[in-house]
């Protein structure tokens, strides 16, 4: 319950932020503190330095931004749950971040920090990669866009260099139903397996959560959608490309056949 | 619901809790609140192994670490002992007692077993050098699974033993070979019940004090059992007992879990006592999930002999218990406690009953709310079901049948059931549920496809508690008595202490008791104080579990107040000149009958106190004591019944709706009694849904935290209804039973089988606990085949 | 050490802190503020939960330093003037606690859950109380608690 010891310093921008994670090898940033904490507390994380980004209020915030809809990194998920342009056009982002853990969690906890995180039993990972969200991503070398389907690279391990700062995600304005159906035995729990589906440009996105080290596209399921198969039908390929932990909230075999069950259920709420 | 009783007050009226004040503030005084000048702090150095042997403790970069007083490993603390941990509770004349010292020194018999400690200035200091131990291990070959351990050729938990069979316990009765011989149906099933965690919300705690120039220590504990503490640990430490002071400040919740005398309290004594300084040691969640004892872990085998027409003639029951690696105070009688009542409330012929006790690499078990009695009723209420199934009856008729209905009853396993109205309660509980219309809904969800199905469950129980005659308990080996001590003294100003034995932790002790001390006396609840769990402050008491503390602690504070009426009629009637058979007492007014002349028996403490005008010969003073020992067990039952909605796809299950119909005699505080019933069935519901502590096999707890041990928040359990149906107790003065572990003993069946129930169409009979949702997919997939 | 500044109760403090001083360990240890429990560490038990300008969050997850500016409430800012706060009066009335060791937690998620909802339904209440955990009351006269707090009627 206490952590090792270790530095703190407050950036002021995100330029500071950049240069005091090039201080060490071993430091971190830390916003919510939601994901790293928890892991501190435990001493399984021992960070020599941490970075707080958690105050730089130009990183809270949900634009309009044309045919997309811009959410800064440092927006908590009780912001994104109840945020009125992200409820109107592109609702399954706000409906699965007021899914996320509990109330106090939302209350700290960042878009961001989800994200930097990548945790695949994570919620707002998996919906942003069956969205095709961007992330902006600043480093020393200046800014760069990473797409979601490029940003989850391992388990815990996303194309974040140690010294980059994720500072803004963009998703689309979704004009077809979207959907996150998840399963936790209680509510406070992480998925133990999630999926999320979305209809845009005429076709379906799905992605899954806890299915694989990171959250992973059910390419088999889009394909045979876009093959005309039926929901069932598309929802019996969704282990393609999969795999599953198993642990004490059920086996990779459970997961599987979850898996299935929620895709179709989500299939069949998209054409409701 | 009851009611208040004329001529009564308190008794039967929900009376706002007396407890709440300070700690809906923040003022309670938990231990981890509590600091002592020059106070070190302790970390306990556990071992990663569930089996290995010490080869070295290398403990020098912790004692050269910031901020560390002193480092010991088990080794350089014997001489500390004067005897083991105790195990208050020897079975069997034959029962293996392993030696349980507060600190492994030579073998680590599971994961969490202490093996060094650090003392520290702060408890981060001591955090971070605990760290810095270097121990090293020579791993062995673990067991973890009962069922393997109790195995020839298993791995040992106690080389020395030769063994890993701690115990055997057997009883018969009745002519059990011929019975089933003869049975029409004969009903077999195999139950697990799963190893939990009792997670009170507040981990443990200690702090001691020492008075080095005295040798006096004061040791404050989250226990539930201050006066066992004083008694035994003053043992181990090898110090007298009026030495040693041990204080319960306010505890968070204890479920059987601080029942018991743990290494933490033994080494915070031994070190406060070598260094001279206060000692302070609080639990972390985590830390907790190994060093505090788990409850269940018992497999059971239960057959049923019966007539075709579901007419039970007999139980047989055969028990695997683990008793983890060493026995703790009570762990070898847990199961026991359920040995009588395997035949529930039913009638029967014959009843053979055994236990064997096994020795696993795992925490050690002990009580959990409910203690062997969730098990029993567990085992009897599910194979009730497996026999309606067998006979082709309505689970409902079948209880029906077989009830125990004529009150005092002998029960085929030798006890006496003083009341009861098992009957009652089901038809109250029936008629809440509305059956037929349930039946209704089920068959229609059933038509119509609805991958969400519906179940119902009964469990119509009856338990024995009140713990208990001390005769009895000395029968069964126990190592302590059942009964209970009160003292009720009237101030000179007429305002009301009472101390009883019986110690809080959640319970609403003084509200209770003040009420029931307010009726007899007939004085305002609120100018009733009550003291407790402070040794200094009542020296005698045998504490909290087993649903005692109303049933034996509330009659010896009955009686105690009781004698202070008899004294008091005596000092009023010599103040009024008149004889004490000339009164009429009521609402505590003594009145000369037929005239207006009275006296108070608080007015009658001023003259006790001052003493200038008492009855010749009678001593100063206006205080009664008693100890009380209660004759019988008190004996709770009803009716429970649970509704599950199981998805079948997705195998999640859920209770939407939760009746019980509960007798537990004449009710003090219904919002108490309430309160009580509802926690008790969240724990029962927790057992069947959703709690089990998980072993790998290396034998490392895998789920040691609250994210991966699912204890349920409200999100997960409905609003319950809950009835009374009362049968008083005669047994006592007041009628009373006791309400602590009713719900938890009676719940988890009615659960597990409303579950099995929403999927009896689809061919699913059995479904392991807790029923998850992919035993439950499981369940379904093994159906279909 | 960081010094910090922060708003407890409506009382300012100073006060230098370990970057790794929790704030639960910041209110209890450093300002004697005790009424916050500690109940798990994992983030689960929400025994530790105050408000941060108003919003619930478990002080186990928070750096003190984090704190720096910020306005806490704790349990023992809740009352005021000797009453109880109309949240802490609801849960003695429907007898809402029982060891009273999550109570401090539960009653400050309670008040944030009614800022954000005035007047929820049972199931908001559950869902809104997933991050505390009781072991005593089973919830039910939690619950109740709740909507009495909200002026709703009660079920039989």
């Amino acid at each position: 319950m206490i952590p090792a010891a270790f530095d703190y310093e407050l950036a002021g921008n995100i330029d500071e932020a950049i240069s005091l994670l090039g201080q060490s090898g071993e430091a971190k940033l830390i916003a919510g503190g939601h994901s790293l904490l928890p892991l501190m507390r435990l001493r399984f994380a021992q960070p020599d330095l941490l970075v707080d980004i958690g105050r730089i209020d130009d990183l809270s915030y949900v634009r309009d931004a044309g045919d997309s809809i811009a959410v800064g990194a440092m927006t908590r998920h009780a912001d994104v749950a109840a945020d009125p342009l992200l409820g109107a056009d592109c609702g399954i982002l706000a409906e699965t971040a007021a899914q996320i853990g509990d109330p106090q969690v939302r209350h700290r906890g960042t878009l961001g920090g989800s994200i930097a995180h990548a945790d695949p039993a994570s919620d707002l990972p998996t919906v942003l990669l069956a969205l095709d969200a961007e992330f902006d991503v600043r480093g020393p070398a200046g800014d760069r866009t990473i797409a979601a389907g490029d940003f989850f690279t391992g388990f815990l391990e996303s194309a974040l260099e140690p010294t980059d700062v994720l500072t803004e995600v963009r998703v689309p304005k979704l004009d077809g139903p979207a959907t996150y159906a998840k399963y936790n035995r209680r509510a406070q729990d992480w998925a133990t397996v999630a999926v999320a589906a979305v209809q845009r440009n005429g076709g379906t996105a799905l992605a899954l959560t806890n299915m694989a080290a990171t959250p992973v596209r059910a390419l088999g399921v889009e394909q045979a959608l876009a093959d005309g198969a039926d929901a069932a039908t598309a929802a019996a390929r969704v282990g393609e490309g999969t795999n599953p932990p198993s642990d004490t909230n059920g086996s990779a075999e459970y997961r599987a056949h979850l898996a299935t069950v929620l895709t179709r259920r989500a299939l069949e709420q998209l054409s409701a | 619901m009851s009611v208040v009783e004329e001529g009564r007050t308190y008794i039967g009226a929900s009376v706002p809790r007396k407890e709440d004040a300070t700690l809906l503030t923040g003022q309670g005084r938990f231990v981890e609140n509590l600091t002592a000048p020059g106070m070190m702090h302790l970390a306990v150095v556990r071992s990663p192994f569930a089996h290995a042997e010490i080869t070295e403790v290398d403990l020098s970069q912790v004692r050269a670490a910031k901020g560390v007083v002193a480092a010991y490993s088990g080794a350089e603390l014997a001489d500390e002992w004067a005897g083991p941990l105790p195990c208050a509770w020897p079975v069997t004349e034959d029962i293996k007692i392993p030696d349980h010292f507060p600190l492994a020194s030579d073998r680590a018999r599971y994961v969490g077993d202490g093996v060094a400690v650090v003392l520290a200035e702060s408890r981060a200091a001591a955090k971070d050098a605990a760290e810095l131990a270097s121990i090293s291990y020579e791993p062995l070959e673990s067991v973890t699974d009962v069922a393997l351990a109790a195995r020839p050729g298993a791995p040992l938990v106690h080389e020395s033993l030769d063994t890993n069979e701690s115990y055997t316990w057997a009883m018969s009765a009745g002519e059990v070979d011929t019975v089933f011989g003869e049975a029409d149906v004969v009903v077999k099933e195999r139950y697990r019940q799963q190893r939990l965690v009792p997670n009170a919300i507040e981990p443990r705690g200690v702090l001691v004090e020492p008075v080095a120039s005295t040798g006096e220590l004061t040791l404050t504990s989250s226990t539930q059992v201050p006066h066992i503490l004083r008694t035994t640990l003053s043992g181990v430490l090898g110090m007298p007992e009026a030495k040693l002071r041990v204080i319960a400040p306010d505890v968070g919740g204890g479920f059987g879990s601080k029942l018991d005398v743990y290494a933490e309290e033994a080494l915070c004594l031994a070190l406060a006592r070598k260094l001279g300084r206060p000692v302070k040691w609080v639990e972390e969640r985590s830390e907790a999930f190994l060093a505090t004892i788990h409850g269940r872990d018992v497999l059971q085998e239960i057959e049923l002999a019966a007539t075709s027409e579901g007419k039970i003639t007999g139980v047989r029951a055969r028990l695997t218990a683990s008793m983890g690696a060493y026995l703790q105070l009570a762990t070898p009688g847990i199961p026991l406690l359920g040995a009588w009542l395997y035949g529930g409330c039913y009638e029967m012929e014959a009843y053979d009953f055994s236990c064997t006790g096994v020795f696993t690499n795992t925490t050690p078990t002990d009580a959990y709310r409910g203690a062997g009695r969730p098990e029993s009723n567990y085992a009897i209420e599910r194979t009730v079901d497996a026999l309606a199934r067998e006979v082709g009856k309505d689970p409902v008729d079948v209880r029906r049948l077989n009830f125990i209905k004529e009150f005092p009853a002998t029960i085929v396993s030798g006890l006496e059931i003083d009341s009861g109205d098992f009957e009652g309660a089901l038809d109250r509980g029936l008629e809440l549920l509305d059956y037929e219309d349930f039946r209704r809904e089920q068959a229609a969800r059933r038509a119509s496809g609805d991958p969400k199905q519906l179940g119902v469950g009964f469990s119509t129980y009856v338990e024995m508690c009140g713990l208990a005659p001390s005769r009895i308990l000395g029968a069964l080996r126990y190592g302590a008595g059942g009964w209970e001590a009160a003292t009720v003294r009237i101030l000179p100003t007429g305002t009301v202490q009472i101390m009883s034995g019986a110690t809080p932790h959640g319970q609403s002790h003084a509200t209770t008791f003040s009420q029931i001390v307010a009726d007899e006396l007939g004085v305002d609840v609120d100018s009733v104080e009550y003291f407790s769990g402070d040794t200094a402050v009542v020296p005698q008491g045998m504490d909290t579990y087993g649903s005692r503390s109303l049933a034996v602690g509330g009659i010896a504070l009955h009686q105690a107040a009781g004698k202070i009426v008899d004294k008091a009629r005596l000092i009023a009637a010599h103040q009024l000149e008149v004889s004490p058979d000339d009164f009429e007492y009521e609402g505590g007014r003594f009145t000369v009958k037929g005239t207006d002349r009275s006296m108070t028996v608080t007015e009658t403490a001023f003259h006790a106190w001052t003493a200038h005008n008492l009855p010749d010969g009678m001593e100063p003073g206006l205080e009664g004591a008693s100890v009380y020992d209660p004759p019988n067990f008190s004996w709770p039952g009803g009716c429970h019944i649970a509704v599950a909605e199981v998805d079948t796809e997705t195998g999640d299950a859920r209770v939407i709706r939760y009746i019980a119909v509960d007798d537990v005699g004449n009710v003090i505080n219904p919002a108490v009694v309430a309160g009580q019933v509802h926690g008790g069935i969240t724990q029962g519901v927790a057992q069947a849904l959703y709690e089990e502590a998980v072993y790998d096999s290396e034998g490392n707890l895998v789920n040691g935290s609250l994210t991966g041990y699912l204890v349920p928040s409200a999100a997960e359990v409905p609003s319950y209804e809950v009835d009374h149906v009362v049968a008083a107790s005669p047994t006592n003065p007041l009628g009373v039973k006791g309400v602590g572990e009713t719900g938890t003993i009676a719940s988890t069946p009615a659960v597990v089988n409303a579950v099995v129930d929403a999927l009896a169409h689809l061919g699913v009979t059995e479904i392991e606990m807790p029923t998850s949702p992919e035993r439950v997919w499981r369940a379904i997939e093994e159906a279909k085949r | 050490m960081k010094r910090i500044g922060l708003s407890v109760n409506g009382s300012p403090h100073e006060l230098e802190v370990e970057p790794r001083e929790l704030l639960v360990y910041v209110l209890r240890e450093r300002l004697g503020m005790t009424g916050t429990h500690v109940g798990c560490d994992t983030s689960s038990c929400g025994a530790c939960t105050v408000l941060v300008d108003g919003e619930s969050v478990k002080s186990c997850t928070m750096l003190g330093v984090q704190a720096e500016g910020r306005s806490i409430t704790t349990i023992e800012g809740l009352a005021s003037n000797g009453e109880l706060h109309p949240v802490q009066q609801a849960f003695h009335e429907q007898h809402g606690l029982q060891c009273g060791f999550c109570t401090p937690g539960f009653v400050l998620a309670t008040v944030s859950l009614l800022e954000e909802n005035s007047s929820p339904t049972e199931d908001q209440i559950r869902e809104g109380l997933e991050g505390n955990l009781c072991r005593c009351t089973g919830y039910h006269n939690i619950v109740r608690a709740v909507q009495a707090a909200a002026g709703k009627e009660l079920p039989a």
